[in-house]
């Protein structure tokens, strides 16, 4: 199945990239997913325990369960206003 | 000319209070309160050049959505609720949010507001970077 990814602000800037597509196996969870791309990617271990996620514009856990066509975000701390 | 009616919004352009305000725009009204968010120029002693704010605007409006009912459920004087923000790059003096709230009396739209520009900075999928001579970070309330 695949998913998008969307990055935003830091994690954004670190990646280099603003949204990709990534195949996962069925099933993977939010956490799977960010396993997969500390491994790929382990510039971003600094941010991961701050990290908040969303799934298709509404906030979830690690632990959700994803979809094929699912979109993906991984938000760090906010800071509007 | 078409009236704009969007009570949550995302954008990249100037916005206005009084056009906030107006969106509100009711017969049934008698208060209206209005929190305006402006880009200050000093942090922590250091001198702000611009900010450059990042948002999920397909989440962020549904987010800034959310608060407005949060609103009208704790409040149920509050009548309506808009919040604007943008997004971009912002220089200092520029408005940055509006949250404009209506009711039939004064009382309670002061604890209101607060409660929107706190629960704002919370939850909201929206990011500021402070650009500074020689410096940037991304700034959090965390």
């Amino acid at each position: 199945m695949k998913v998008t990814v969307k990055l935003f602000a830091a994690l954004r800037e670190e990646m280099g990239s603003r949204e990709f597509e990534q195949d996962l196996a069925p099933g993977s969870t939010v956490q799977e997913l960010l396993d997969w791309m500390l491994e790929e990617y382990p510039a971003l271990r600094p941010y991961v325990r701050s990290l908040h996620f969303a799934l298709n514009h509404k906030y979830v856990t690690r632990q959700t369960e994803l979809h094929d066509g699912d979109e993906v975000a991984f938000l760090p701390p906010v800071g509007g206003g | 000319m078409e009236k704009k009616t969007k009570l949550f919004e995302i954008t990249d352009q100037e916005i206005s209070s009084d056009e906030v305000v107006g969106r509100l725009a009711d017969p049934a009204i008698g208060a209206v309160i209005a929190f305006v968010g402006v880009v200050r120029g000093e942090t922590d002693g250091r001198e702000v050049r611009y900010l450059e704010y990042e948002a999920y605007p397909e989440m962020a409006e549904g987010t800034l959505c959310q608060i407005g009912a949060e609103i009208r459920e704790r409040w149920k004087t509050i009548q309506q609720v808009a919040i604007v923000h943008r997004v971009g790059r912002l220089d200092v003096g520029e408005i940055s949010v509006v949250i404009a709230l209506s009711a039939a009396h004064r009382p309670e739209v002061f604890d209101a507001v607060h409660y929107a520009i706190d629960r704002l900075k919370e939850i909201a999928p929206i990011w500021k970077k402070e650009v500074w001579s020689g410096g940037a970070e991304w700034r959090s309330e965390a």
